[in-house]
């Protein structure tokens, strides 16, 4: 079976002599720490455009988030606190947020109709609903397609989760193809075995890269497929790892960087984003778990934004300074929200009625709040939106046309629904 | 005359409209006072059908502790709440707070009144243990906690004060010392969930008691957690001898999942524990036996548990607003009506 890729262009057939020429020439350009040069990196900084999602595992509640209720019989007992935006209030379990919502769009009106976890998470990173007769790809896999370039001496697709076993990064890439499937980073490191073994040279190493590659490329000639192209394309991926492993050692940071952030996993994870994002990775994102509380909903709520609040915004400090934050676009999301009705249980359950996302950085106009919810958060009173409304924002806000079109097989796909389009209010 | 468990039955529902969070029985064990969602607090008369909000907190509150007031039949009730805040409410005119004061950064999660009545102390997630006068005036504050100070009581001496953290690290103080003597093993009340890289944990309820010739504390919470956001696991108890602090770990006759969310000791020498989580619960054990040996069902999740003094009542806060006051005596007999003649 041919692979169903969308074109036929050079991405597809990635030369490994070229990309390893090409990394190498890169490299000339990088510092020890494998980050770009004052200069490079400004010219990175000013031309690239990056995407950072911040993925709320499980569903965070927006009552103990960006749409607080206090005082209401679904407001539980946190109260909602006045933000650097006159007028505009979140959870108090967001202080830091707070301080930093002028850099914030928070769109308060998102109603996804689904309350189930996997085709909830779809929705949200594809902007669309699950569809049996065709998989859509992920954001990742579209920014790193659309946003990318040849040059690129790294991923352009990464996801960083507390733990890699049992995910998959299998429908990420859909038509796109493998190259732009997410290379899954289970606490942040580099899959296991990744390294050369110290058993083996260098010399040696390269010896027997060069035979598997010679067997690919004269089987490629004749017998091409998907399966072949994912085998290629990992080998790729690795290597491009490989050879920039310190990129991913947090530990690289100063003391004085990583204790801004903290010294749980998520502040790690979050650093590691920020390190990757300079270094020239094209989407990151980054999973926080966990948030599926149905049980005593308030005190985790008050543990996970605990943990969130401090790297985030530090994160956020981060890209402003190093001139980044212009060009990358950050998304807080999760797959819904959680129910405005607490249960027996101190619980929230799963919610995609009525629900919030916020967004910072690249395109987005800060201090935007957009959609309301009724008085006790059951229902969605204006502007409501749902994941492909989103979606489309993510896109234009990178200054992608979320109207164009793939074409997997020859036959038009459009890159958003076009059924939605985007949120116009929140947009620079 | 001594209870029998078997007998317990809920004698009267107390209905409020929003789900209740905690209960205690005044002294005088006339008057149950149940916090709610609603940041009300809800006075019922169990004497009769009357109910007045006790109106001002602007979060929700769970601990409650009384000063004994200038005559019998009086109180000052106090309360604490999430937003640190710890209130006075005289009996007199229970309708507004006679004082308020912010007591601690973020949630207050207990308050206790020594055994005179002079000191009362209160803990809170900024994990701080403080004591104060009857008054509010600060004494002393106590640090040592590394987690969230879920509980906090007077032993009976009045010298020692315990305190149970988020981890299940249960430190006894000599609090006019302000020095720690020593910590108590409550770990079992804690359990980090791989899953959900969460912890859950501390002691939602906590008792002294000396009626049996010895002291003993215990404390209750949730163990076996094999996932906390679901909250499946089971309700614990463990019971500590106080002189050696040797914990007994209290079981359930009949698994049940969920919480503990109060324990009392009863005057005729029970253990009383109140669950919820898959409905509710109330569990007895006699004596030092570490086995229950009777549960009743509850009608709904239950979230506190208050023991009248004279021990013939017990009330549950319930998730659903009603608060369930169980006594010990028979159902009354309903007579069966003869049946109606066929008619010819």
């Amino acid at each position: 079976m041919r692979a169903p890729y969308f074109c036929n262009t050079a991405a597809h057939s990635v030369n490994r002599r070229a990309f390893l020429g090409t990394s190498l020439g890169a490299a000339a350009a990088l510092t020890p720490l494998g980050f770009a040069s004052a200069a490079a990196a400004k010219t990175l900084q000013k031309s690239q455009k990056r995407v950072c999602v911040i993925y709320l595992s499980g569903g965070a509640s927006q009552l103990e988030t960006w749409d607080p209720k206090p005082n209401t019989d679904n407001g539980g007992p946190f109260r909602s606190i006045p933000t650097s935006v006159p007028g505009t209030h979140i959870s108090e379990l967001l202080p830091l947020s707070a301080k930093q919502a002028h850099r914030l769009a928070i769109v308060r009106g998102v109603n996804t109709k689904e309350n189930s976890h996997s085709p909830g998470r779809t929705i949200m990173l594809t902007g669309r609903r699950p569809d049996p007769a065709i998989q859509y790809p992920h954001l990742g896999a579209v920014s790193a397609k659309l946003l990318g370039s040849e040059s690129d001496t790294l991923p352009g697709h990464i996801s960083i989760l507390p733990n890699a076993e049992g995910a998959s990064n299998k429908s990420d890439a859909a038509f796109l193809g493998p190259k732009f499937a997410a290379i899954l980073l289970g606490d942040g490191k580099p899959p296991a075995n990744l390294l050369r073994p110290k058993t083996l040279t260098e010399e040696a190493d390269l010896q027997r890269e060069a035979l598997r590659k010679k067997l690919t490329d004269r089987f490629a000639r004749s017998r091409r497929s998907a399966a072949t192209e994912a085998y290629s394309e990992s080998f790729d991926q690795a290597d491009q790892i490989f050879r920039q492993a310190d990129l991913f050692d947090v530990a690289k940071e100063p003391a004085k960087t990583s204790d801004r952030y903290g010294k749980h996993d998520f502040a790690r994870h979050l650093l590691l984003a920020r390190r990757l994002l300079e270094a020239g990775v094209t989407y990151v994102k980054v999973s926080h778990s966990n948030y599926d509380t149905h049980h005593e909903n308030f005190d985790f709520h008050l543990e996970q934004m605990g943990e969130f609040d401090r790297p985030f915004t530090a994160f956020l400090d981060d890209l402003q300074d190093r001139g980044m934050l212009e060009s990358t676009l950050v998304v807080v999301m999760a797959e819904f929200g959680r129910t405005p009705k607490i249960n027996d249980r101190y619980g929230r359950d799963h919610w995609g009625t009525a629900w919030s996302v916020a967004l910072a950085g690249c395109g987005i106009k800060g201090g935007a709040v957009v959609g309301k919810t009724n008085a006790n958060g059951t229902a969605v009173t204006d502007r409501e939106v749902n994941g492909g409304h989103l979606f489309h924002t993510y896109l234009r806000a990178v200054g992608l046309d979320p109207k164009k079109n793939f074409y997997p097989n020859d036959r038009p796909v459009p890159i958003a629904d076009p059924a939605a389009a985007a949120i116009d209010e929140i947009l620079a | 005359m001594a209870i029998d468990p078997t007998l317990a039955r809920v004698e009267r529902e107390l209905k409020h409209t929003s789900p209740l969070i905690g209960c205690r029985f005044d002294p005088s064990g006339r008057y149950l006072y149940a916090t709610a969602q609603d940041e009300t607090i809800v006075r019922f008369d169990t004497t009769s059908d009357e109910k007045l909000s006790l109106v001002g907190h602007k979060s929700w509150a769970r601990g409650l502790a009384f000063l004994p007031g200038s005559t019998s039949s009086s109180h000052t009730l106090l309360s604490a709440d999430y937003h640190g805040k710890l209130f006075w409410w005289s009996s007199a005119d229970a309708t507004k707070p006679t004082r308020t004061l912010d007591a601690h950064e973020g949630w207050v999660r207990a308050v206790a009144v020594s055994p005179d009545g002079s000191t009362i102390a209160t803990c809170g997630n900024d994990h701080l243990v403080k004591l104060w006068t009857a008054a509010g005036a600060p004494i002393r504050t106590l640090e040592g906690h590394a987690s969230h100070v879920y509980n906090v009581a007077f032993h009976p001496d009045g010298r020692h004060l315990v305190s149970v953290d988020h981890k299940g690290i249960l430190k006894d103080w000599d609090w006019q010392a302000g020095k720690c003597v020593r910590d108590l093993d409550a770990k079992a009340l804690h359990s980090f969930d791989p899953r959900f890289y969460a912890d859950i944990g501390g002691a939602r309820g906590i008792a002294f008691d000396t009626r049996a010739g010895k002291v003993r504390l215990a404390a209750c919470g949730i163990t076996n957690v094999s996932n906390a956001f679901a909250g499946v696991g089971n309700p614990l108890v463990i019971l500590f001898d106080w002189v050696d602090g040797k914990p007994t770990l209290l079981k359930l006759k009949d698994a049940f999942q969920g919480t503990g969310w109060g324990v009392a000791f009863h005057p005729d020498d029970y253990i009383i524990l109140a669950a919820g989580g898959s409905g509710g619960r109330v569990f007895f054990w006699k004596g030092d036996d570490a086995t229950s040996l009777h549960e009743v069902k509850v009608p709904i999740g239950a979230r506190d548990l208050a023991v009248k003094a004279q021990g013939d009542q017990f009330a549950v806060a319930g998730a659903n607003g009603t608060a369930y006051l169980y006594g010990f005596t028979p159902p009354p007999k309903v007579e069966k009506k003869p049946a109606a003649k066929p008619k010819k």
